[in-house]
């Protein structure tokens, strides 16, 4: 990892994502093939045939290396092997795995290549085929960007695919035939000839050495797991309780710990005072980290209370006091240079300047928090050789790394346990809470410190979805035919800030700044969308779907306030304008026909159409709302995607489901805002989220009409927001620009 | 102090303030209860005490002294799964599954009480169960499949 580091330091930016800017990698480094990391964890019995798949007398288990936070990848990960393996579903065993480079992540970069999805040009594929093979060179193993099924694919299949020929051959030799004249079924291996079995157990050990021949990936019409619903292999343990997420570690001498921060975020610690803390009771060690004081205790509740009672002074953040200074922030940033101007068709000054009519419309969104059920927290273990660490990441090396930098050790002496994690939603790539346990632990060598933030820790200390201010106009001639459409977006980069704090500094356009809006499947004549940097200097991070949570309502919303403007059906003038993007249009006219749009059915409710096109997936919305009582109750959601292949339907309508409550959570009253440099926002009473009685019905299609596999993780969240202040306009009339909307109007 | 969870006997002694979600999970290692706001916001720390539904977090250890606590380890077992778990796994409810274990207590209370809720009913009692991975359309198809389960 420490290599990594080396080689991200001259990165530049090209999409979303940190490129090498040497060209030293070359094609050695890339054939390279990376060290198979189970080989040196075998207990007696156990053979590993490759990075994926280990075979011990219980059976086969399956390496998911990527982090379970509630999207179902590992038994999408594990059903990927299985197919070629053949082993029933319910004998598959699973874990993460050790953080290691032979996980690494290609599909995050080929994500980042800036060409739009729809672009299937040359340059395009040759681009992102370049970025895939530098995923590999930087080796990281990431979830996240909703990438994790696309990167798996391939590589997961080919996985069971060559354990199950290395278990042919070891079989072939033992019974001295053919390799390729053997069938495989059920975790055994069949002689058809004769009808002999060898089970995969017995000849696992030979297998490891043996050398099989290559053969193709089976085709799809011979495929059992992929494609169809797969009971999820952690259903049993996250419903009885026994699924062991990061807080949830015990190890044998375990301490517990808390810690408080600085509120003023990046401000330092001028003193405080734990003299009434040290009295408390289970109170072992107080530990100064700088910005901050941790409680180490021997039981959560007590360590909580001690870090309460302490008296801090608190230096000022080097950001705006207030929310209004922030804000300044944004409209000064659009005076600067642009730094994305990804999109710029026609000539967007000449058709303003000649058209007779225009609107013009300003958007905000506030900064929001993650808001993870299980709140921040690592296990910790210091010792004389090295450290272990337990948490909920989407980023072990990276936690690995930084663990091993705050404790002066190099990242080989640091090993990184992933836990299920109680959500992500991309606060989890970040490796704060498996520093603070670091430290802590060691002040008490040779014991594991658990380190658990309240809820106000974690609602106070989150890398938040960035506040963002959108600038559109539109013109249109004489017969209120569009003609131009501008868009200035003006938010800090999160890319810029998180990169940075994994250790990938870059530099260069922005691309997720103006998601959502400049890589849309729509053509208008005069047609420009740029990007304006405005650091505030609060943390921003990756929060689901991370730009286009913003763009997907700019965009959606301004769209609809255009065909209100010109008196046409926005559904119908979203088809026009996808004219030369059929697998859009099929979207979109799916969702118009199972909400019954435009039908007198729906009379007496407000009706709102989004569409999205984000990470892969192409993803159209109709939300229907109607008014109770002066509130506005959300009352089914329609919502069509298409990912092109959907490897678990009903897992991808989870995760559809999923996004779309996250994003309304979000549209409804999602907002943090900052008074005297700290969050005013603490626990769920003043950062709450959907619940029971305002979910809404939904229902879902599924096309396949696209070709690259798309995500399933973030596409549903961003057409959630602005379907539904579409739908709140066609009921009250009302346009709502900025989030959240109960700012405006109440929610049942 | 004594406590009888899931039917075993534990005696402990702690100061009379310490909520019973930490007595349950750093002091008797039952973890598969869950914190999530320590202030009776989000249900992630719902058990039963004495059959009734209680938010651990908020439940002070010294108002519960000698009484019987199931937990979600009590109510079944990967084994030997109970009716309601039986309707969660049919349903695949649950994602990264964090707040399930309260989400579940809460439903078998619902369900101890009203054997066959109606809409308005699951979202009175429900809606103090946050779901940060919107998981509510499922948990209420697993109720209503739960309760014919246990109807029947
Ligand atoms: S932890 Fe008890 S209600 Fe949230
Ligand atoms: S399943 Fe993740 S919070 Fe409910």
């Amino acid at each position: 990892m420490g290599k990594i580091k080396t080689i991200a330091r001259r990165s530049f930016l090209i999409g979303s994502v940190a490129v090498a800017g040497g060209a030293a990698f070359g094609v050695y480094t890339y054939k390279k093939p990376y060290a198979n990391p189970l080989e040196d964890e075998l207990y007696a019995g156990e053979s590993t045939l490759n990075p994926f798949v280990l075979i011990n007398k219980e059976g086969v288990t399956i390496i998911t290396p990527r982090a379970e936070m509630g999207q179902g990848i590992q038994s999408t990960l594990a059903a990927m092997v299985a197919e070629e393996l053949d082993v029933a579903w319910e004998t598959v065993q699973f874990k993460h795995g050790p953080a290691a480079s032979a996980y690494y992540n290609n599909a995050m970069f080929a994500a980042g290549v800036p060409f739009n999805e729809f672009d299937d040009s040359f340059v395009a594929e040759t681009m992102r085929s370049g970025m895939k093979k530098l995923g590999k060179i930087l080796a990281v193993q990431m979830t996240g960007g909703s990438t994790a099924t696309i990167d798996g694919f391939d590589k997961m299949r080919m996985a069971g695919c060559s354990a199950r020929e290395a278990l042919k051959t070891a079989a072939a030799d033992r019974w001295n035939v053919d390799a390729s004249s053997l069938e495989t079924e059920n975790g055994k291996v069949i002689n058809p000839a004769n009808g002999e079995s060898l089970d995969y157990r017995e000849i696992a050990a030979e297998a490891a050495d043996a050398r099989p021949a290559t053969v193709p990936l089976r085709e799809a019409s011979e495929w059992k797991y992929v494609g169809k619903s797969m009971p999820r292999l952690d259903m049993t343990a996250k419903v009885t309780g026994t699924a062991e997420f990061g807080i949830d570690v015990r190890l044998k001498d375990m301490l517990y710990a808390s810690v408080i921060s600085n509120p003023k975020l990046k401000g330092k610690m001028n003193s405080f005072d734990a003299s009434e803390a040290e009295k408390m009771p289970g109170v072992i060690k107080i530990v100064d980290l700088g910005d901050g004081v941790g409680v180490i205790a021997d039981n959560t509740w007590r360590a909580f209370n001690a870090v309460n009672a302490i008296e801090f002074d608190w230096g000022d953040a080097p950001y705006p006091d207030t929310q209004a200074g922030m804000w300044d922030v944004l409209e000064k940033g659009l005076s600067l240079d642009p730094l994305n101007t990804l999109r710029d068709d026609g000539d967007v000054v000449k058709a303003s300047a000649d058209a007779p009519d225009g609107i013009s419309a300003e958007y905000r969104v506030p900064y929001l928090a993650h808001s993870c059920m299980e709140p921040m927290n690592a296990t910790a273990l210091v010792t004389n050789n090295g450290a272990e660490i337990w948490t909920g990441t989407q980023a072990p090396q990276v936690a690995e790394q930084f663990a091993a930098e705050a404790l002066g050790l190099d990242t080989e002496q640091v090993k990184c346990h992933t836990t299920f994690l109680g959500g992500g939603f991309g606060r989890r790539v970040e490796y704060d809470a498996a520093v603070l346990a670091a430290k802590l632990a060691k002040e008490v060598p040779g014991k594991p410190v658990k380190m658990t933030w309240t809820r106000e820790e974690d609602t106070a200390h989150d890398f938040y979805r960035p506040i963002a201010l959108g600038r559109f106009n539109a013109f249109f001639d004489n017969a209120k035919n569009l003609r131009a459409f501008d868009a200035k977006i003006s938010s800090p980069s999160p890319t810029y800030d998180a990169m940075g704090r994994l250790g990938f500094p870059v530099g260069g356009p922005d691309a997720q700044l103006t998601e959502g809006i400049h890589n849309q499947p729509i053509d208008i004549e005069n047609y420009r969308v740029y990007g304006y940097n405005a650091e505030v200097g609060v943390p921003v991070g990756f929060w689901r779907s991370v730009g286009n949570s913003f763009g997907g309502f700019f965009h959606e919303s301004f769209l609809d306030e255009i065909a209100n403007h010109r008196g046409v059906d926005p559904v119908q003038m979203r088809l026009e304008l996808m004219a030369n993007y059929p697998v859009a249009r099929n979207v979109v006219e799916k969702a118009a026909e199972i909400s019954n749009w435009g039908s007198k059915a729906n009379a007496g409710s407000g009706m709102g159409f989004a569409h999205t096109l984000s990470f892969g997936t192409y993803c159209a919305q109709v939300v229907k709302v109607s008014q109770v009582k002066g509130k506005i109750s959300i009352d089914k959601v329609w919502c069509v995607a298409d990912p092109g292949l959907v490897v678990d339907p009903k897992n991808f309508e989870a995760q559809m489901m999923s996004g779309i409550i996250y994003g309304l959570t979000s549209a409804i009253m999602g907002e943090i805002t900052f008074e005297d440099g700290e969050a005013e926002q603490s626990n769920f009473h003043y950062y709450d989220a959907m619940r029971m009685h305002q979910c809404p019905e939904m229902e879902f299609a599924t096309l396949s009409n696209k070709t690259h596999i798309g995500g399933a993780g973030e596409p549903g969240t961003p057409p959630s927001v602005p379907a539904l202040a579409n739908a709140i306009f066609n009921l009250t009339g009302e346009r709502y620009r900025e989030l959240p909307l109960n700012k405006h109007i109440d929610f049942v | 102090m004594k406590l009888t969870i899931n039917g075993k006997v534990h005696e402990f002694e702690v100061e009379a303030e310490m909520p019973l979600l930490w007595v349950l999970r750093d002091e008797l290692g039952y973890t598969g209860t869950k914190f999530g706001c320590g202030i009776a916001q989000c249900g992630a720390c719902t058990v039963h005490v004495d059959g009734l539904p209680a938010r651990s977090c908020s439940t002070a250890i010294g108002d519960v002294d000698g009484s019987e606590i199931t937990t979600i380890e009590g109510l079944g077992t990967p084994d030997k799964l109970a009716p309601i778990q039986e309707a969660w796994v049919e349903h695949q409810v649950a994602q990264c599954g964090y707040c399930q274990s309260g989400q579940i207590m809460s439903a078998a209370a619902l369900l101890d009480s009203i054997p066959s809720p109606t809409d308005e009913e699951i979202d009175a009692v429900m809606s103090g169960n946050l779901c940060r991975c919107g998981t509510y359309p499922r948990i209420r198809a697993a109720i209503k499949t739960a309760a014919a389960k246990m109807e029947g």
